[in-house]
């Protein structure tokens, strides 16, 4: 028998293109539309009067608040003291020790981030091992000519970035053996990561900042007491490992047992077969997770203003008490939230990308 | 329990003594006993349920039996990981879902263990790889990753995986199952060619009867963990022994 193929026809009208996306999307209903109407009208009268005060009737030039003369935003007060915003109380004549330890990372890091750079292998471990003896001796100083500058001085976006990226990048691997105790086979082993976790992510990291900044000098002898800003990173990475390691075991979960099964039934052992089957694999799962949890972190050092750190939320509160600038917390508060949205929208943009391009060979065994 | 030397290898390949093991309450496998010579090729079946891919997964120790003695080429297996790292070099596995590592390719599946755990030179597990997906009928899709292929492929890719460790024993736990009907034979194809080389000492969980029937030297049958009957296929098929025996080859061969 014979039978012939039916032609492709074009979908019927109106239910592509740009009128059927809006009556599919926007006007599929009475509600709906309605909605719709109410959110278009509620947008037309806030988003217009805000433009004019951010951006038209700003002020953006000026060194005293007298040239806030237009009646919207005062902008100057953020321009003006930038330099203290960004790097705190650091002697003003040092600040290139800061911009050249920011410049090596932002380097480092666009190597590592962009596709298709070659020998990332090799600038990964520089960025992990080398880069922060470059940093240490850069900021603080002490060694090659470079006077010491204290961690007290320290402040502002570059104290708040020194925060997130040492507690990322240090809570991770702890993160990761946690995890790997938390699933082990060894009691004492799996007692230990699960006491471990589950007392760290039963305090508020406020509590943690407190009991490392005022609690731990009072057990601790003079001598032994060292620097504040450490005490912080220390109580954040502990505090940041545990809530990784459950993260990571997530992970870990939702990779089917025959993955292990396979591992074993090769003769792989422990190690081996979680360094090459199950963490590669469960990392890509992990991404989503991971990046949230930094977000997280990243938003939370804010938190070390109340140990007298001053990170960029602290300073540019101190700012706000200077009886020069008066009144101009909205333009503080806009400008402290838009730095934090910048570099937290960048790494979920980023985490985005990274798992399109991971997608191997997902949904299959 | 005696540590037995490597030097009474000569006489069987696996040898299962009074093995006995447990889920929990369950009793899974009851007093197991089987010896299988060097180079033996044996089908196990029975209903479901009845302990036979539960029996070979604790060849290689991916289950563990709390009672008799496991033997595999002369070492036996106990808690010691050493012993148990040492048998699975030895023992290969294909399994019902083929579990092959999808974030690499075809090549790198192969290759990984070799390298990793005979430190294999790469060159050489490379070539040793090929030389396998080559009697598996699928060079072509060595840089290919899993999630690409079809069911059939890989599986056969597992099939590969496994020879490239230079197994003495392969166990197959269904490995047929999971495909569709049209791949079945693909797969049956390359496990027949490698038990007509002669050398491997197989042991094949299946209802593939015909399979069975051309291949096997020994059909065992088991049912509610225990083996109730051993045979060569001939007698096997045609002479059944026992009633339960009977009732099952009844209820498979009807179709």
């Amino acid at each position: 028998m014979k039978y012939d193929l039916q032609p492709t026809l074009p979908p019927p009208a109106n239910s592509t293109g740009l009128i059927g996306w809006l009556k599919r999307n926007l006007f599929s209903g009475p509600l709906n539309s309605l909605a719709t109407l109410a959110i278009l009208y509620f947008l037309a009268i806030s988003v217009g009067p805000m433009l004019k005060w951010a951006l038209i009737d700003a002020d953006w030039i000026g060194d005293s608040r007298e040239a806030c003369s237009s009646g919207g935003a005062c902008w100057v007060f953020i321009t003006h003291r930038i330099d203290q915003f960004l790097y705190g109380f650091y002697p003003e004549t040092e600040y290139w020790r800061i911009d050249t330890t920011f410049y090596i990372f932002a380097a480092c890091i666009a190597w590592l981030v962009i596709d298709k750079t070659p020998y990332k292998g090799y600038v990964a471990a520089f960025t992990l091992f080398v880069f922060p003896v470059i940093g240490f001796y850069l900021m603080y100083g002490g060694g090659f000519g470079l006077d010491v500058v204290e961690t007290h001085k320290w402040g502002g976006l570059s104290l708040t970035l020194i925060l997130a990226v040492i507690g990322i990048v240090a809570a991770m691997p702890f993160g990761v053996i946690l995890a790997l105790g938390r699933r082990s086979d060894m009691p004492i082993v799996r007692s230990l990561s699960v006491i471990y976790i589950e007392f760290w992510r039963g305090v508020p990291l406020i509590t943690v900042l407190f009991m490392a900044s005022v609690m731990l000098p009072l057990f601790v002898s003079e001598e032994v007491s060292f620097d504040k800003l450490l005490r912080a990173l220390i109580g954040i990475i502990m505090f940041q490992s545990a809530y990784m390691a459950e993260v990571v075991r997530g992970g870990l979960q939702a990779i089917p047992k025959g993955q292990y099964e396979a591992a074993d039934a090769l003769g792989l052992g422990y190690w081996k077969s979680m360094g090459f089957i199950i963490l590669p694999q469960a990392l890509k799962l992990m991404i989503p997770g991971i990046v949230n949890t930094f977000i997280a972190l990243f938003k939370d050092t804010s938190l070390v203003l109340i140990i007298g750190l001053f990170d960029l939320l602290a300073i540019v509160q101190a700012a706000l008490n200077d009886p020069e600038w008066l009144g101009y917390s909205t333009e503080g508060y806009i400008f402290v939230a838009l730095v934090f949205w910048v570099f937290c929208f960048g790494m979920s943009q980023y985490s985005q990308g990274l798992e399109k391009r991971l997608q191997t060979g997902h949904n299959t065994r | 329990m005696s540590t037995l030397e490597k030097s009474n290898q000569a006489q069987f390949m696996i040898e299962l003594r009074d093995m006995n093991k447990w889920y929990g309450e369950f009793h899974v496998l009851k007093n197991i006993n089987l010896q299988v010579q060097r180079g033996e090729r044996i089908v196990i079946c029975g209903p479901s349920g009845s302990g036979k891919s539960t029996m070979i997964r604790c060849i290689n120790r991916l289950e563990e039996h709390q009672k008799g003695d496991i033997i595999v080429n002369g070492t036996e297996l106990t808690n010691d990981l050493k012993n148990i790292e040492l048998i699975r070099r030895d023992v290969g596995m294909v399994f019902q879902h083929f579990n092959l590592f999808p974030h690499l390719t075809v090549l790198e599946n192969c290759c990984l263990a070799p390298i990793w755990v005979k430190k294999k030179p790469r060159a050489e597990a490379e070539a040793t790889a090929m030389e396998y997906l080559e009697r598996v009928k699928i060079p072509d899709q060595a840089l290919k990753y899993p999630g690409q292929l079809s069911g059939g492929q890989q599986q056969r890719v597992a099939i590969a995986r496994s020879l490239c460790m230079n197994p003495d024993v392969m166990l197959f736990d269904e490995p047929t199952s999971a495909l569709d009907p049209e791949m079945i034979k693909e797969v049956l194809d390359v496990m027949i060619e490698l038990a007509d080389e002669g050398g491997m000492t197989m042991l094949c969980v299946t209802h593939e009867m015909g399979f069975a029937k051309t291949v096997a030297d020994r059909v065992i049958f088991m049912d509610a963990g225990q083996i109730i009957e051993e045979n060569e296929p001939h007698e096997f098929f045609n002479n059944p022994q026992h009633e339960r025996t009977q009732l099952f080859l009844s209820q498979i061969l009807q179709h």
